[in-house]
């Protein structure tokens, strides 16, 4: 069998006394669409960035298509196609949404190095920058700056920054949270329209999002893996219903 | 996702975006005035000659603070570096020709620059502002122990600069050739840092002045491209500090101090940091002001400008050009630079 997409062994990460993560074993297929929950303060966030060498482990592996990606910078890692999206948004807030993804492209197109061509004049990377915002329905905004969208458009440039680096593996954290529910369907709409190779893992708190969205779930607590399945097999369980679905108003 | 789609190009943010880095109708203002000064005050060129590189070292900060948000209090490292390297040169009757002495002093500068921003540009905030102070202290403190070199506290003058183009002297009492000299020298980089803030690259430095975390994120090689940024600029401000020694036929430890570090800083500050022109604004307003304040109170006219960064810090954040900009947007009731 094929080394999967991303691939975490026996990660760890304390903080002082706290264990963030315990020794997690986690598989991302390629082409996966695959949902991690729990309870808030279990770890999610923290896994998210060891996964994308935000923080580094203490102890264990992150492996992207078999080869050792542990000691890999974040920068770097983005590179190899790992892009994500913050819980709490982290934009250039005052610069326009255009440039917001123009920065992104530009790095993954290799043109942002360039010294001597203005910026404007790379067509292929406005273009670019244009048509992911056309995808998330922010071509209107596009000469906005950040600082002036609402909350909930502001959190599509989010994803459209991630969307404009191209990635194999895409870590939503919480993509929707904060997003009118009559616009959270254009970020699921967004991820749908992604080619199907790509592997995404999201976070998120909103139940019929998540059941809708995932071919897999796993069940996060106390920074440990509380259980992994298919959609039926995480809400027939009764003990994932017990400490994580009883808290929430659905399921 | 399917390829781009035709037309993107046209849209109205595109074309802003392309067109964002075309000339301004104002922007010649500026050059046309510093040719008229040329012509109408033919008396007040040692003044002028100061202002142009004063400029130009603030065009230089512009670069690190106003665009790749470096927040630096040793600026004057590189300025010193520049000035004690055509100094040296000049002095020990090694090198003395203008404008190859200049592009010695960039080099020198640009060592400097490359040297402690490998270093220091691995902190952020406090720890960097204290870095670069300590990084130009050290140098100041060499300049002053290495006497034979440097001339130590005293400095090194009557400098044998020798013409321009081997035609035109630099004239301490008439200084023409200075003038016109410092004017084409603060074009030509003008230009070039023009260019680059227009540049995907200059985009990059406003992501990482805007969050840096989030370039790390979207895969910029961050720490290089503040070294790469660290570096131009200390060229640049090496430059200025050659050609202040050219023009002036002297250096002295005050090109490397703090207190010409604290003045460009206020300079950019009150006219704007991170909009080119704000050097240009507040180097005029600074030093018309600090000219005004020193005949009308000779003895406290620090005072006055001091209030005066007071109220800009407090009413004004992005300076006089940023006033400017308030009051244009609210006429045409948009926002955006």
């Amino acid at each position: 069998m094929s080394a999967p997409l991303l691939e975490t062994r026996g990660l760890c990460r304390t903080f002082g006394a706290l264990a963030a993560a315990r020794d997690i074993d986690f598989r991302l297929e390629a082409g996966a669409r695959h949902a991690l929950i729990g309870p808030n303060g279990a770890g999610k966030t923290t896994f998210v960035n060891l996964l994308t060498g935000l923080i580094a482990p203490t102890s264990g592996q992150v492996l992207l298509k078999g080869r050792d990606i542990t000691s890999v910078a974040q920068a770097a890692r983005v590179k190899l196609g790992i892009a994500r999206t913050f819980q709490i948004n982290r934009l250039f807030r005052g610069l326009s949404v255009l440039d917001n993804v123009y920065l992104a492209v530009a790095e993954r197109v290799g043109a942002a190095s360039s010294m001597f061509r203005p910026a404007g004049l790379r067509r292929d990377v406005v273009e670019e920058s244009m048509h992911v915002l056309e995808t998330l329905k922010l071509a209107e905004n596009a000469r906005h700056r950040i600082s002036e969208l609402p909350y909930g458009r502001q959190r599509l440039v989010e994803l459209a920054i991630a969307l404009g680096l191209k990635p194999e593996v895409l870590l939503l954290d919480e993509p929707a949270a904060g997003v009118p529910s009559a616009e959270s369907h254009i970020i699921l709409d967004a991820v749908d329209g992604l080619p199907r190779h790509i592997g995404v893992l999201i976070i998120d708190h909103d139940m019929d999002l998540v059941f809708r969205f995932a071919s897999q779930i796993t069940v996060l607590v106390n920074g440990a893996v509380f259980a992994s399945g298919g959609p039926r097999e995480i809400g027939a369980n009764p003990d994932v219903r017990a400490v994580y679905l009883g808290q929430a108003a659905h399921g | 996702m399917t390829s781009p789609s035709a037309g993107l190009t046209g849209h109205p943010a595109a074309l802003a975006m392309a067109s964002r880095h075309r000339l301004r109708l104002w922007e010649p203002v500026p050059w046309l005035l510093a040719i008229a000064v040329y012509f109408v005050f033919p008396r007040h060129l040692g003044f002028g000659t100061e202002l142009l590189v004063t400029i130009l070292f603030a065009i230089s900060l512009d670069l690190v603070l106003g665009y790749a948000g470096i927040v630096t209090l040793g600026h004057a490292a590189f300025f010193g570096a520049g000035a004690y390297a055509v100094g040296m040169l000049a002095k020990h009757g090694v090198w003395n020709e203008p404008i190859t002495g200049l592009i010695v002093a960039a080099v020198v500068a640009a060592a400097v620059g490359l040297g402690s921003g490998l270093v220091l540009l691995r902190t952020r905030g406090l720890t960097l502002l204290m870095l670069t102070l300590c990084t130009m202290a050290l140098l100041e403190e060499a300049a002053n122990l290495g006497h034979a070199y440097t001339g130590g506290f005293d400095g090194l003058d009557s400098l044998p600069i020798r013409p321009l183009f081997g035609v035109f002297e630099f004239n301490p009492l008439y200084p023409t050739t200075q003038y016109l000299y410092v004017l084409a020298v603060l074009f030509v980089c003008f230009v070039f840092v023009r260019t680059l803030v227009y540049s995907p690259f200059g985009q990059s430095l406003t992501g990482i002045r805007e969050n840096t975390l989030r370039m790390h994120a979207v895969g910029a090689p961050v720490r290089a491209r503040l070294v790469v940024c660290y570096t131009i600029s200390a060229a640049i401000a090496g430059i200025a500090g050659g050609i202040w020694a050219q023009a002036n036929a002297y250096v002295n430890l005050g090109t490397l101090g703090l207190d010409r570090a604290a003045t460009v800083l206020i300079i950019l500050v009150l006219g704007g940091a991170g909009r080119l022109y704000g050097a240009f604004v507040g180097a005029v307003a600074y030093m018309a002001l600090s000219h005004f304040l020193a005949k009308v109170y000779p003895t406290a006219w620090q005072l006055g400008l001091g209030l005066l960064l007071v109220v800009i810090a407090l009413f004004a954040r992005n300076g006089i050009l940023g006033l400017v900009e308030n009051l244009r947007c609210r006429r045409a009731g948009v926002a955006g630079r």
